[in-house]
């Protein structure tokens, strides 16, 4: 199945997840990743979900978002006109010998080491789903102890914006 | 001025122009029904709180305003999630106010406390816990706007005790502070004129008329363009009266139930102009094979109805009444031009109707068929009365056989079939059209007895409605899909018809009480009934139980195979057995093995779901 990137700008009130996610399961669309967090407006949060689905479904998750009435706009992200990453911690088993190789596997992923202990090294690294992916076999051979990844965040390349020609103005309406 | 939070409630509800609350107090929303006492507001007293919000909704179905009801904390705020799950599928404009445990309170599993936001967030248009006295004004004026505009639907408010008690200065909100919430009212013009292109050069077109027309109060509009362009119109369960019956373009009911000229209309055409529809599977079946030919215009306020069933040619968003009313415009204006050619079409629908009409017989036996019974309540009643029905094969044919002439003069329970939703929408609904309007509840025995306690509230508030009860003894609908689908086993459908003995309810709510129980009696007791207008009645009209609804599309099968009759379906049931019977047998015989085993029967009916995918009635 497809996937897609949403973005997603909501009135930043309690709940507003809970409709979301709520609208998500009881209509059974399938949501990938969800990262929310707050924008340069403090009334005002951003969304991006990635949701697996084919195009028609798109338009119906789309539609029936937009009837959330904390909901203020939703933009279709397009992976090759945005840029996409997500940050991923890594915690593996490590004891001193093997801590080098570990520092350099870092460093050639662009990664960096955020973590030390006796018997751990725990790496965090930011990127799109393609180079997260390549990272962690590489790990395996250490054994994982634990991860944590973030899900995607997303925004269009260029001088677009999600507030162009926006409905955002949080203006009074009647 | 300081006002408390429960004044505040009173106050915002009369500045909006409610009239009528239906309710039952408690413990968390007491401090609001003690401002209720000196405000300019009738109270309904209900007599369960579910009977509070389909009230709430009859009112609304009857009137076009806002029902509003009021209730305390947790178990009165989970009695009303039928009512609401019923409003939303049924786009019915509703406020529900819920007490809530104190702020302070909250998430302790206090005494009646219940998630209310989260358990009504599914069945809401949209709800608030409302967290501060200030909001309050705000809040019943942002949730009635929300409930009455776009596409209606119920909004519940959520008030703790605490700040129903507490003061502030009262204000009335200036704006409505709704930034993500702004509905479509007028249609785009190019569609507009592209729907009017495609209407001009078709051959089959049919309008499909939904109750979003009802909702949007566009039946003048619909009638007009109807005239205009000489189309014919079908009209669904929730759309009935939109186009009075009589009218010689109204093809009535298309869907599982309906007249078969309605279906076979929408199977044949080549365009439909949908409007304030949606594609709902009680009306196209088997999706796949429903108006094959047809291209689609769909004229709805909810965008996300657009395209969600049936892939659509031209879109519209747009208020029904707005929308209808510039096609008209757009129409008059192309004059001659913008009129199909419907001439041999309408010809060939005049013929289908006539060679099929509804199957309805009386036998002479004495016996009431329901039939026979909803015609004798529509000849008692007439046309000026707002019929009310419950679920089930009374609903069906209270919707077949009753000649609708106006708008919300049908008001009943489509997308969420509730039963027990007449008793309570009959008495809100009266409380909407007053004194000089019959209401007449249509229901079934088994619907009656999920919330006849109401009977109560109309006996107490004066509210004369005319309870009439199709009592089959049984649950019939059904007992119904049992005979079709499940070889006539029938599992747990039969109701005594004497228990309860409705002439001595009648009498133990200290009101009139009749009964009939052959064709003999069936006028006269109607006419008795219909002559009292002065206090509830009930009647309890004994009707053959083995009577079935027909026509019939089996759930999720295709509106090409449309049955008329009773005797329609056995002889394909006996055909089926037949087949199914040779086929075991040689079979069998190739497999080396005996004669057949009367033990695995196939179902009755080939192709017909014994599994319904959509779940029963
Ligand atoms: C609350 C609820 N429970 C169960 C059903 C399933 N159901 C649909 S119709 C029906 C029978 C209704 O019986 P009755 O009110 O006697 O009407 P009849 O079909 O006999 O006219 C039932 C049980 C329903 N629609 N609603
Ligand atoms: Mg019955």
């Amino acid at each position: 199945m497809q996937t897609h990137t949403l973005s997603v700008l909501v009135e930043n009130r309690p709940g507003v997840l809970a409709r979301i996610s709520g609208m998500f399961s009881r209509r059974s669309y399938n949501i990938h990743s969800l990262a929310v967090g707050p924008t340069d407006d403090e009334r005002v949060s951003r969304l991006t979900i990635v949701v697996g689905t084919d195009p028609v479904h798109l338009e119906q998750v789309i539609k029936q978002l937009n009837k959330l009435v904390h909901v203020l706009k939703i933009i279709e992200l397009d992976p090759t006109e945005s840029v996409q990453m997500e940050l991923q911690m890594v915690k593996v088993s490590a004891d001193a010998s093997q801590r080098a190789d570990l520092f350099a596997l870092a460093e050639v992923f662009g990664a960096e080491v955020v973590d030390v202990d006796a018997d751990t090294v725990t790496i965090a690294i930011a990127g799109n789903t393609a180079r997260l992916g390549r990272l962690a076999p590489l790990l395996e051979a250490y054994g994982i102890r634990e991860m944590v990844r973030s899900g995607t965040v997303a925004i269009a390349r260029g001088d677009r914006s999600i507030t162009d020609g926006s409905r955002l103005r949080l203006q009074r309406v009647v | 001025m300081q006002v408390t939070g429960a004044q505040a409630v009173m106050r915002s509800l009369e500045e909006l122009g409610v009239e009528v609350v239906f309710g039952y107090p408690g413990g968390a929303i007491l401090p609001a029904y003690d401002p209720l006492i000196e405000a300019d507001l009738t109270h309904v007293l209900v007599r369960h709180e579910q009977g509070a919000v389909h009230a709430a909704e009859g009112y609304a179905h009857a009137s076009g305003k806002v029902g509003v009801c009021i209730v305390t904390s947790g178990p009165a705020a989970t009695n009303l999630v039928t009512g609401l799950c019923d409003a939303l599928m049924d786009s019915v404009p509703v406020l529900a106010i819920t007490g809530q445990v104190a702020s302070t309170a909250i998430g302790s599993d206090a005494f009646q406390e219940a998630d209310v936001l989260g358990i009504t967030m599914p069945v809401t248009k949209h709800n608030e816990l409302v967290t501060s006295v200030e909001r309050i004004p705000g809040a019943i004026r942002e949730a009635h706007h929300i409930a009455s505009s776009g596409r209606p639907g119920p909004v519940l408010l959520d008030i703790p005790k605490d700040i129903l008690n507490q003061s502030f200065e009262w204000a009335w909100p200036e704006h409505l502070d709704l930034p993500g919430y702004r509905p479509t009212v007028r249609g785009h013009g190019r569609q507009v004129r592209d729907a009017i292109d495609l209407v001009a050069t078709a051959k089959r077109p049919v309008v499909y008329a939904g109750g979003g027309l009802v909702r949007a109060d566009a039946g003048d509009e619909l009638r007009e363009l109807v005239d205009l362009l000489d189309l014919p119109v079908v009209t669904t369960l929730m759309a009935r009266g939109i186009i009075p019956e009589d009218h010689p373009n109204a093809l009535g009911m298309p869907g599982m139930h309906g007249h078969y000229v309605a279906i076979r209309a929408l199977q044949e055409a080549d365009l439909l102009v949908t409007l304030g529809a949606r594609f709902d599977d009680r009306v196209t079946g088997d999706l796949a094979h429903f108006a094959p030919h047809a291209k689609v215009i769909h004229v709805d306020v909810d965008p996300a109805e657009i395209g969600k069933n049936r892939a659509v040619d031209v879109p519209i968003v747009g208020d029904a009444k707005v929308v209808v009313g510039q096609l008209v415009a757009v129409a008059r204006d192309r004059g001659d031009e913008a009129v199909p050619d419907t001439a041999a079409w309408r010809d060939h629908l005049a013929t289908v109707k006539a060679d099929h009409p509804l199957r309805v017989q009386q036998p002479d036996t004495g016996i009431i068929k329901p039939q026979t019974a909803i015609r004798a309540v529509h000849a008692a009643f007439g046309d000026e009365a707002v019929y009310v029905a419950g679920v089930g094969q009374h609903q069906m044919w209270a919707s077949q056989l009753v000649p609708w002439s106006r708008p919300r003069q049908w008001i009943n329970s489509g997308g969420l079939g509730t039963m027990g939703f007449a008793v309570p929408a009959a008495i809100g609904a009266k409380v909407a059209v007053g004194r000089d309007v019959p209401v007449v509840a249509i229901d079934g025995d088994g619907c009656f007895q999920m919330t006849f306690q109401e009977i109560a509230a109309a006996v107490q508030h004066d509210i004369p409605v005319t309870f009439v009860v199709i009592n089959n003894g049984v649950l019939g609908m059904v007992r119904q899909w049992q005979s079709l689908f499940y070889a006539s086993r029938m599992s747990e459908t039969t109701l005594p018809q004497a228990v309860p003995d409705l002439v001595l309810l009648a009498e133990a709510y200290g009101i009139p009480g009749f009964r009939a129980e052959s064709v003999e009696e069936l006028e006269s007791v109607m006419a008795k009934a219909a002559a009292i207008t002065d206090q509830p009645v009930i009647v309890d009209v004994r009707v053959d139980p083995d009577e079935m609804v027909f026509p019939m599309v089996p759930a999720g099968g295709s509106n090409d195979a449309v049955i008329e009759s009773a005797d329609e379906w056995m002889t394909m049931a006996i055909a089926d057995v037949t087949e199914a019977a040779t086929q075991r047998q040689r079979a069998n015989r190739e497999a080396g093995l005996g004669g057949a085993d009367p033990s695995d029967d196939p179902p009755l009916i080939a192709g017909a779901d014994t599994d319904d995918e959509f779940g029963s009635d």
